[in-house]
């Protein structure tokens, strides 16, 4: 392939979209150089994947230009992306779960003739070796972890002869060890020549892997600065718009109070797979306790018991230990058992539109979900919830026309803080989160996790499902690290490194481990 | 740009819309809908060369062209906008009752059933017996469905169709039975002499306590969706089941009752029917509304005050339909092809309505 050092690969002129009355991008100058890794920076909301979905075809620009590799381009469908040697790979993988990693790779290839699979292995394989990738054609896509899902993705462009690559959040549902591997195929693709583009909001991860960050603060485009120039604090600034400071601030309770206790939980799927094998531990008021593991370890089901969603096996536990001290057991009951038992259990589940709010009802009738059976009568009072809805904006400065909206037409970050909103103001004396910041910008994360640390003061036993583990070390008291459904243990989140919970993610420790 | 290069903005793109307001909206439909008659006009014309204007005055007069005729829609509306009354929280559920049909039937057969056995009854007794009566023959024939779905899970789409065969055999049984004159194969007029347990005229009107009756469940149901605890559950379960459960809503429990909410409904559309519309009993009661009833509660959005709308219409367009057809000596499937070009537009107005389309800009 011939090429230029510094030859531009994109460039953006003046690119505006508009969704209705909202203007996600305005007036933005990209430019994208090959043999290069550009970070995109920018808040929830700030218009990142909406420029790279004009790239690849997703959506048409209103205003503005595209050039690619020169040429004045207009990119219609993710078919016209591909002509043009653009690959988007975006945060929801879009693969065929019963097909192979080949079969997946060629999918929508329209070459003549019959599918010639052996041809395909060959210049899959040769595509891996050249970067790097661990890759097995034939292996199903059921059978695959989220990394190699990944891994297809990527070779699905590469295969498709695509030379500019936009990565849409790739790290989100990545181990540490993961990560790196995958930085190092993008460093391998950078020396090949390849434009990359990375959307994250990991700040480390930008530091280390880019060469250019470009930064976006709502749908404007504030500038660009060489990586080697920067660092976090300035690129927060950047994005924010103002200084932040960029510490999680970790008080110790004055008194710690055992809350739940959970005994020998084994919980199986419908198919009887053990989705949680003999997990115990006690979860403290007054303390945050981590829940650390590779996505799908169990941690889902764990919460989901301790609210009262899921049947548990025999010879399971989960005592609620009440501030008077009398002990009540929580399984085999329904959430509306549960808060009759006067247990105030908050819960944010991982799926907030699915299961924490309902996505076509607006802000008022979401925060009527946890009090609509309160009051006599046969009708519901939305007086209180409509006080709520109108507080939460306010207090957690969310983003939305009104309080008539539907949660669903509000941003990431915003319905998270509607529905962490709600479980907060309902007095918890536990309040359990999954992934309560995926996908959600710095400033608003961290909002949540001053939440979370001030309910934890107040007395609170907070548990905190994350998959960041900077932020897991920085927020926790203690951390318990599953792995594969099984507690591989639990330590002490002042004085752990970030590699040795790594490692227990991936691996059962001694059962002495445990702290 | 220049028309050298191979990419060009595409002619006609089309993005959602954040939001419209209503009288755009009314305006795109009334758009719809004039295209749709000068769309159906010209197909007149083509197939049988007869003016549009003067096929649009005969289906008006068909419809409205006397007082009778106007108590006749009037009448087939409320039938229609009952049923659609009684899908409304069942379809809201997202449960999908396509029973309705059935639903009718087993309220009309409770209704005949009791017409024809308690003649002694005093008048107001035998209404309150009835009405009773139809309600939870309807009531059952909806809970079975439910119950199911509750339980085990069953697929509600062919359960509730499979419900309106037994149905339907169950009303030739009774037309069997209660054969009269014997040999006819009909029920013939029920108490056609006695007139008892038809609805009595009001302000010298046969029709005002239809009217009365299903303007009462428009209001109560809508009250009952938009503010009542268990229309927010109806809700939440519609949504979300996962949500529903993470609540403490009990699903199952809503699915039954919805189900038996819902047929109670569509039984007393069966009582309106019988006692008072036709006082017969036969398998063509339902007649097929309580499949169209489905489109006028999906397209209302469960909203009943705007079924009312729709009901209308769909039985103006059929009674128009119907009147052409005897006019001008075309068979019914010509009137079918107009009420067909009529709702196509209609139902056909709503994308545009949440979409807007663009076209290519004119600098290029």
């Amino acid at each position: 392939m011939v090429f230029l050092e510094t030859a531009t690969a994109v460039q953006m002129k003046d690119v505006t979209k508009r969704f209705g009355e909202v203007v996600a991008n305005n007036k933005v100058n990209l430019e994208l150089k090959r043999g290069e890794i550009l970070s995109l920076l920018g808040e929830n909301g700030s218009g990142k994947t909406t420029l790279m979905n004009m790239l690849a075809g997703i959506y048409y620009p209103d205003e503005g230009q595209i050039v690619v590799n020169g040429k004045d381009v207009a990119i219609r469908s993710p078919k016209d992306a591909y002509d043009l040697g653009i690959g988007m790979i975006h945060q929801h993988f879009k693969l065929v779960d019963v097909f192979t990693a080949a079969e997946n790779i060629v999918l929508g290839l329209e070459e003549k003739g019959k599918l010639d699979r052996k041809a395909i292995a060959v210049k899959v394989k040769e595509i891996s070796d050249k970067y790097g990738f661990d890759i097995d054609p034939n292996q199903k896509v059921y059978d695959m972890t989220v990394s190699q899902k990944q891994t297809v993705e990527i070779v699905k462009v590469l295969y498709r002869g695509a030379d500019i690559l936009i990565l849409d959040e790739p790290t989100a549902v990545l181990t540490p060890q993961e990560t790196d591997k995958l930085f190092a195929v993008m460093r391998n693709m950078k020396a090949d020549g390849k434009a990359l583009v990375i959307i994250t909001h990991k700040l480390h991860e930008v530091m280390d892997v880019s060469d250019r960050v470009a930064v976006l603060r709502k749908g404007e485009y504030i500038g660009d600065v060489a990586t080697t120039d920067t660092d976090p604090q300035k690129l927060t600034d950047m994005m924010v718009g103002h200084a932040v400071t960029l510490n999680i601030d970790r008080p110790k309770a004055d008194k710690l109070t055992e809350r739940i206790e959970v005994e020998h939980l084994t919980v199986k799927d419908k198919d009887g797979i053990n989705r949680l094998t003999d997990v115990s531990f006690t979860a403290m008021g007054g303390e945050i306790l981590g829940i650390a593991g590779i996505s799908g370890s169990g941690q889902k089901q764990l919460l989901e018991a301790i609210a009262g969603l899921q049947i548990a096996e025999e010879g399971s536990h989960i005592l609620y230990k009440d501030p008077e001290g009398k002990e009540h057991e929580l399984l085999g009951k329904n959430p509306l058992d549960i808060a009759k038992m006067g247990v105030a259990l908050s819960f944010v589940p991982e799926d907030r539109l699915g299961m924490g709010l309902v996505g076509d009802m607006d802000l008022t009738d979401n925060m009527l979900l946890r009090s609509y059976l309160t009051g006599r009568g046969a009708f519901a009072d939305r007086k209180a919830p409509k006080k709520l809805a109108n507080n939460v904006v306010d207090e957690l400065e969310v983003v939305t026309p009104s309080i008539a909206t539907q949660v669903r037409k509000l941003s990431g970050g915003n319905v998270q803080k509607v529905l962490v909103g709600r479980e907060i103001a309902m007095n918890p004396t536990v309040l359990m989160s999954a992934y309560a910041v995926r996908g959600l910008d710095i400033n608003t994360s961290y909002t949540i996790y001053n939440l979370m640390t001030e309910q934890k003061m107040k007395g609170v036993a907070v548990i905190y499902v994350g998959e960041d583990l900077d932020v897991l070390l920085e927020l926790c008291d203690r951390i318990l690290v599953l792995c594969g459904g099984q507690v591989s243990g639990i330590v002490d989140g002042r004085n752990t490194s970030k590699e040795q919970i790594g490692l227990m993610m991936t691996q059962l420790q001694d059962k002495e481990a445990k702290a | 740009m220049s028309s050298t290069h191979e990419h060009k903005e595409p002619m006609i793109r089309i993005s959602k819309r954040t939001g419209i307001s209503k009288p755009k909206a009314w305006g795109i439909r009334a758009i719809a809908l004039v295209l749709a008659l000068i769309v159906a006009g010209l197909v007149i014309f083509a197939i049988v060369k007869l003016s549009p204007l003067k096929v649009y005055a005969t289906m008006f007069k068909g419809a409205l062209g006397s007082p009778r005729r106007v108590w006749a829609t009037i009448r087939d509306t409320m039938m229609m906008l009952c049923i659609a009354i009684g899908l409304a929280p069942a379809f809201k559920m997202r449960f999908w009752n396509i029973g309705a049909e059935g639903q009718v039937l087993v309220g009309g057969i409770a209704t005949a059933f009791c017409m024809i056995n308690f003649p002694t009854l005093p008048a107001p007794v035998l209404f309150l017996v009835m009405i009773l009566a139809s309600i939870i023959a309807g009531g059952i024939w909806g809970l079975i469905p439910g119950i199911f779905k509750a339980k085990w899970n069953t697929n509600e789409t062919l359960f509730t169709l499979m419900m309106n065969y037994v149905a339907i055999q169950l009303t030739s049984y009774s037309v069997a039975k209660w054969e009269s004159p014997p040999g006819s194969n009909s029920v013939g007029v029920i108490n056609q002499n006695t007139n008892i347990g038809w609805f009595p005229s009001i302000l010298g009107n046969d029709y005002v306590l239809n009217v009365i009756i299903v303007m009462a469940l428009a209001v109560g149901m809508y009250i009952y969706l938009k503010y009542s605890k268990q229309g927010y559950e109806i809700s939440v379960v519609g949504s979300s089941e996962n949500t529903a459960r993470y609540a403490g809503i009990n699903v199952k429990k809503v699915y039954i009752r919805t189900m038996a909410l819902s047929g109670a409904i569509c039984g007393i559309a069966g009582f309106l029917t019988v006692s008072g519309a036709s006082h017969t009993i036969s398998t063509a009661t339902a007649g097929g509304r309580g499949f169209t009833a489905i489109i006028v509660a999906w397209l209302a959005k469960f909203n009943t005050f705007v079924m009312i709308l729709i009901s209308f219409l769909l039985i103006f367009l059929e009674k128009g339909a119907v009147e052409i057809a005897s006019q001008y000596n075309l068979n019914e499937y010509a009137s079918s092809i107009i009420t067909g070009i009529i709702l196509f537009f209609i139902l056909g107005s709503e994308f545009f309505i949440n979409y807007k389309v663009n076209f290519r800009h004119g600098r290029h």
